[in-house]
């Protein structure tokens, strides 16, 4: 008798149980734990980097303050800087500026807004799509054939074709595909009714393009140009190929054609040689080039997506 | 205007054959005059004469390996927790971490791998002590590089699978878990797939972290070991262009760069086609 109403009694607390539904899913839980964990675990990967590059590469700073931003390279750790790259790299980004922006806002508008759903056309997107995907030390060696070797008599003769004109157009290829990518997801976000509107006034097709479609995928297509730069600022392996580690700047005064046809370092590829050098000193100065890189990138990516909220369209 | 937009476009078509020709036409002058033997001599030392492909393809295959065993767990886990059970707020604040682990350069890693995974965990784990320069940290390193990507990517396949898939699954009594690993995942499964293949093809890419922290500058000789040094196709290439006598120069050297290249083009080539395909079924479906 007892025992059977004892276990009544813990049927009836079960049958309590169920019905407020308040009993734990421990295997739930526990999925749940270990998919918040990988998550964290990337926080913690990248603020242990941050942590390490900042606690060795301060030191740079606080020594020497902005002489070592300004510094050229030297066989000398304590004379070292960061000058010649940070030139190199800002010389590098406006030929890539000037080249892949144009070219490639272009190829997007044509892919988007002219070009018929034909077999040529989809073998373009499907060929853009796959450029994205070749690792950038390709691009390096397409750069080494092409600009260093066949094209050297215009990308520099003196310097044996290794300079920033054949930097800059290099990576100007690297960012090719992405900036095409990102201005046709930029316009393909432009609803039609805005393009029927403009051909029902009896716009053109370039009228409807340039005063209509282009300024509201104006805010999507600069995040996405934006952004391609911060890659390309600290794209390293294709400016090994193409000569970017080995030279360093001339410092006598030259014109504008001798300068972009001379050699030259940049930011990630002197922090390349440092990290190289098993002496302490040359490890801190790569880790001091390595905050000025992580400190611009990141301050662009910022810019871009601030740009990106402030401007942003729902339709 | 039409033209000239369309002279952009064509520009892309252009780029892909001059990489086709530069690399095929070089590498061809590599295959015709190298000693087959010299392609499988035990050691990757082109100063000398040995092209052992074996030796980079391994090495390359080892430390994509590795990557992939950090990258996988973390990545889709991430993506996981992101797109099913995190609350808006948690995924404004989480979301940003990996777009901004996305942002490092690879470079950066290739120095965390060298100066911070390599003494503290590879030399701890590898009880049989291990070399400064070694494919564990260089891997490691690799799968942190591939984890935003495999985690947004595989994030966005299963953010694209309709909310009437999860409510169904709801109304039949399922838990959230069993939600996620049986009717979402499952439902997401291509765009899963294409993201691992895109992470491995990134993977396989990656050049500066090895060239920093895998110590195959000065050449190196078969070895699939994760403690000790080794080779890949991308270090093979770097340590060709910056070795002491230039690219130009010693007669195979330069051809043997090519050769590589050729490899490593055709090998991500070939994954990135294949996840084009998984990515196309998902938009068929839905």
């Amino acid at each position: 008798m007892t025992n059977l109403a004892s276990s009544t009694s813990v049927s009836a607390e079960m049958v309590r149980e169920r019905i407020s539904g308040r009993r734990v899913d421990v295997g739930g839980r526990t999925f749940e734990v270990f998919l918040l964990i990988a998550l964290l675990a990337s926080l913690a990967i990248l603020v242990t980097l941050l942590v390490d590059v900042f606690s060795r590469g301060s030191g740079v700073y606080l020594e020497r303050g902005l002489d070592f931003l300004v510094s050229p390279l030297s066989s000398e750790a304590s004379g070292a800087g960061i000058g010649q790259g940070l030139f190199g790299s800002l010389a590098l980004m406006l030929i890539v500026a000037l080249t892949a922006f144009p070219i490639g806002i272009g190829a997007a508008i044509y892919l988007e807004e002219y070009a018929r759903d034909t077999t040529p056309t989809r073998f373009i997107t499907a060929n853009i799509r796959n450029l994205a995907g070749v690792p950038s030390i390709v691009y390096g060696l397409l750069g080494l054939a092409v600009f260093v070797v066949a094209l050297r008599d215009f990308t520099g003769p003196e310097s044996q074709g290794r300079s920033i004109l054949s930097g800059g157009l290099t990576l100007a290829i690297v960012v090719l595909p992405i900036v095409i990518i990102t201005t046709s997801e930029a316009l393909r976000a432009v609803p039609t009714g805005i393009r029927e509107a403009a051909y029902g006034v009896g716009a053109t097709r370039w009228q409807t393009v340039r005063s209509h479609v282009i300024p509201y995928a104006a805010p999507g297509i600069l995040t996405g140009t934006i952004l391609s730069m911060a890659r390309a600022f600290g794209e390293t392996a294709p400016l090994i190929m193409v000569g970017g580690a080995v030279s360093f700047l001339a410092t006598s005064d030259r014109g504008l054609l001798e300068t972009i046809q001379g050699k030259y370092t940049t930011l990630p590829t002197s922090i390349y040689q440092w990290v190289q050098e098993p002496q302490r000193a040359f490890i801190e100065l790569s880790a001091a080039g390595i905050m000025a890189l992580l400190v611009t990138i990141l301050m662009v990516n910022g810019i871009a997506i601030f740009l990106r909220n402030r401007y942003a369209r729902r339709w | 205007m039409r033209l000239l937009f369309m002279g952009a476009a064509a520009l892309s078509v252009v780029i892909t054959a001059l990489i086709i020709l530069a690399i095929v036409g070089e590498a061809w002058n590599f295959i015709s005059q190298v000693d087959l033997p010299a392609l499988w001599a035990g050691g990757w030392f082109p100063r000398r004469g040995m092209f052992d492909i074996p030796t980079i393809v391994t090495g390359t295959l080892a430390i994509a390996g590795i990557g992939m065993l950090v990258a996988v767990p973390l990545g889709l886990g991430a993506a996981i927790y992101l797109a099913e059970y995190a609350s808006p707020r948690a995924r404004g604040l989480l979301k940003p971490v990996l777009e901004i682990l996305a942002s490092v350069p690879s470079i950066v890693l290739g120095y965390f791998a060298l100066q911070w995974i390599s003494p503290n965990v590879i030399q701890n784990v590898c009880v049989g002590g291990s070399s400064n320069f070694n494919m564990g940290a260089a891997g490691i390193a690799v799968g942190i590089l591939v984890t935003p990507l495999i985690a947004s990517v595989a994030e966005d396949a299963m953010y694209a699978v309709p909310r009437s898939l999860r409510e169904a699954s709801y109304g039949l009594g399922a838990r959230k878990r069993t939600t996620s690993l049986r009717v979402v995942v499952p439902a997401a499964i291509s765009g899963i797939v294409a993201a691992l293949i895109i992470g491995f093809s990134r993977a396989l890419g990656e050049t500066m972290i090895v060239a920093i922290a895998a110590g195959g500058t000065g050449g190196s000789l078969f070895s699939l070991n994760p403690c000790g040094q080794g080779q890949t196709m991308t270090a093979a290439m770097t340590a060709l262009a910056t070795g002491s006598d230039q690219v130009r120069g010693s007669d195979l050297a330069y051809p043997s760069l090519f050769f590589v290249g050729f490899l490593l083009f055709a090998f991500t080539l070939a994954l990135n086609v294949l996840s084009e395909r998984f990515v196309r079924s998902v938009r068929l479906k839905y």
